[in-house]
C-alpha cells in the first residue's frame, strides 16, 4: 500500500483522535452507580441462621468458587459452660451440605455462625500487599485485582478471619467480592438472595434509608475480633462470647 | 576550567545515570496501567473488570415480573420472605431466555429437609420435623404447597402445581 504525504497528513490526526478513545478505556458497566454514594457492609443475624448451607452453595455457583474452597462458610458451635473459652467448632465442607445430627442429650448450646470476608475498612490484608493488587474500593469493598496479584499469599496470612485462599487454578489470591458485580447493578449478593430466613442482609451504611441504622441502634451488634481494630463491616447480631 | 580537566570520567558516569533514569521513566510509562492510582494504590479499571462478572442469580424481583401468580400465593404464606432462587437455584439464564432454558422442579423430599430437618442447633421457633417420622419419606409437596406451606392456608391452588393456577 502506498501512502502519499497527503494521506499521511490526514491519517496522523485521525490516529491521534482514535488513540484518545483507546486511552479512555471502556465505559463503566453501570452508569447509574456512583461509587462515592455507597459504603457496603453485611448484617448477620445469628438467631435466624438454620445452617442450611444455601449461602455457601449460592456463593460457589455465583462466583465459580472451586470445590474445597470457600468465600463464605457456616460453622456450628457447641459451647458448654465448662468450655466457654474453647467451644467445639465444626464446618464439614463449609456447611455446604448441612451438618451432622446433634447427639441426643448433649449438654450446652449449639448454634450456627456464618462466616465471610468482613470487608474491613482498615483491612490488614490490603496493607501487606506488596504490589497494590488488593485494595478497599471507594465503596468499601475489599477486592483483588487478579491480573496484578503475584500469588505471594501475604494477604492470606494477614487476614485475621481466614477469609482468603490461593485459587488452585489461577494461582492468585481469591476472596469474597461482596458480589461486586451484583451490588453495582442494584441486586443483593448471591448469599443474601439465597438465604431463606433473612439471616444475612446486605447493608449500605451510606444510605440513610437502609434498615441497618435502625437495627444497629436497637440490637446488641458486634463484629468479630474487635480488639484487632480492623474496622470490620460484617455486623453480627446475637454473637455468643465464645465465637472467634 | 583547569579544576574540571580531570573530572571527565565523573561526567560520563553522571550521563549514564541520566540515561538510565530516562529509560526507567519511559519504560515505566508504558508498563504501569493508565488507571493505576485513579482511586488509590491499585488499578482503577480493576473495579470495572470485577463488576463485569456474569450474574447467575436473577433476583426475586426479576422472577416476579413474569410469575405473578406464584408471587401472589407466596406473599400470603409462611414462605413470603424466602426468595425464589433459595429453592429453585440460580436461574439468570432462564430469566434471560425463558423459552429455551427451563428450570428443573426441585425434589421436595430433599429440598425441604435441608431447612426443616429437626436439629437442636436450629433456632427454637423455627418449624422443624423428623422427615421419616413426619411423612415416612414421602415428598413434602404431596400434602404441602411449597409456596404457601401451612396446610389449608393456600388460596385454593393445588399443591401439585406449586400454587400455579
Amino acid at each position: 500500500m502506498n501512502i502519499s504525504r497527503r494521506h499521511l497528513l490526514v491519517l496522523l490526526p485521525a490516529a491521534a483522535v482514535a488513540w484518545k478513545f483507546v486511552e479512555a478505556g471502556t465505559p463503566e458497566a453501570s452508569p447509574n452507580y456512583n461509587k462515592s454514594d455507597h459504603w457496603w457492609g453485611m448484617l448477620i443475624d445469628i438467631p435466624k441462621c438454620i445452617g442450611c448451607g444455601n449461602c455457601v452453595r449460592a456463593c460457589q455457583t455465583e462466583n465459580d468458587v472451586p470445590d474445597g474452597f470457600f468465600r463464605t462458610w457456616v460453622e456450628r458451635y457447641h459451647r458448654t459452660d465448662i468450655h466457654l473459652e474453647n467451644p467445639e467448632v465444626i464446618s464439614p465442607d463449609g456447611g455446604k451440605e448441612g451438618f451432622p445430627a446433634v447427639p441426643e442429650g448433649a449438654e450446652g448450646e449449639y448454634f450456627f455462625v456464618p462466616k465471610m470476608c468482613n470487608h474491613c475498612s482498615d483491612s490488614p490484608c490490603t496493607q501487606v500487599c506488596p504490589v497494590g493488587a488488593t485494595f478497599v474500593s471507594p465503596d468499601g469493598v475489599v477486592l483483588i485485582d487478579q491480573t496484578y496479584c503475584l500469588g505471594c499469599a501475604y494477604c492470606v496470612q494477614a487476614c485475621p478471619y481466614g477469609c482468603r485462599y490461593i485459587h488452585p487454578e489461577k494461582k492468585v489470591a481469591d476472596k469474597c467480592t461482596l458480589c461486586y458485580h451484583r451490588i453495582t447493578k442494584g441486586l443483593t449478593t448471591a448469599c443474601c438472595e439465597a438465604c431463606p430466613t433473612g439471616a444475612r442482609q446486605l447493608a449500605d451504611l451510606k444510605n440513610p434509608k437502609d434498615p441497618i441504622h435502625e437495627f444497629l441502634k436497637t440490637h446488641s451488634v458486634q463484629v468479630l475480633k474487635p480488639q484487632m481494630a480492623t474496622g470490620a463491616k460484617a455486623f453480627y447480631n446475637g454473637l455468643d462470647g465464645s465465637v472467634r | 576550567m583547569s579544576g574540571l580537566k580531570d573530572a571527565g570520567h565523573l561526567f560520563r558516569f553522571a550521563g549514564l545515570f541520566v540515561i538510565a533514569f530516562l529509560l526507567f521513566w519511559v519504560i515505566r510509562g508504558y508498563v504501569v496501567p493508565k488507571s493505576f492510582g485513579q482511586y488509590g494504590h491499585y488499578r482503577g479499571s480493576a473495579l470495572t473488570d470485577i463488576a463485569s462478572h456474569p450474574v447467575k442469580f436473577a433476583g426475586h424481583e426479576t422472577c416476579e415480573t413474569c410469575h405473578t401468580d406464584i408471587a401472589d400465593t407466596k406473599t400470603k404464606g409462611a414462605h413470603a420472605h424466602v426468595n425464589c432462587e433459595a429453592c429453585h437455584g440460580a436461574l439468570a439464564n432462564h430469566a434471560n431466555d425463558p423459552t429455551s432454558v427451563t428450570p428443573v422442579k426441585p425434589d421436595s423430599a430433599v429440598l425441604c429437609a435441608r431447612c426443616h430437618t429437626a436439629s437442636a442447633a436450629k433456632p427454637k421457633g423455627f418449624p422443624q420435623v423428623d422427615p421419616v417420622d413426619h411423612s415416612g419419606g414421602a415428598p413434602c409437596a404431596t400434602c404441602h404447597n411449597p409456596h404457601s406451606p401451612v396446610i389449608g392456608s393456600d388460596t385454593g391452588a393445588s399443591a401439585v402445581t406449586g400454587g400455579a393456577k
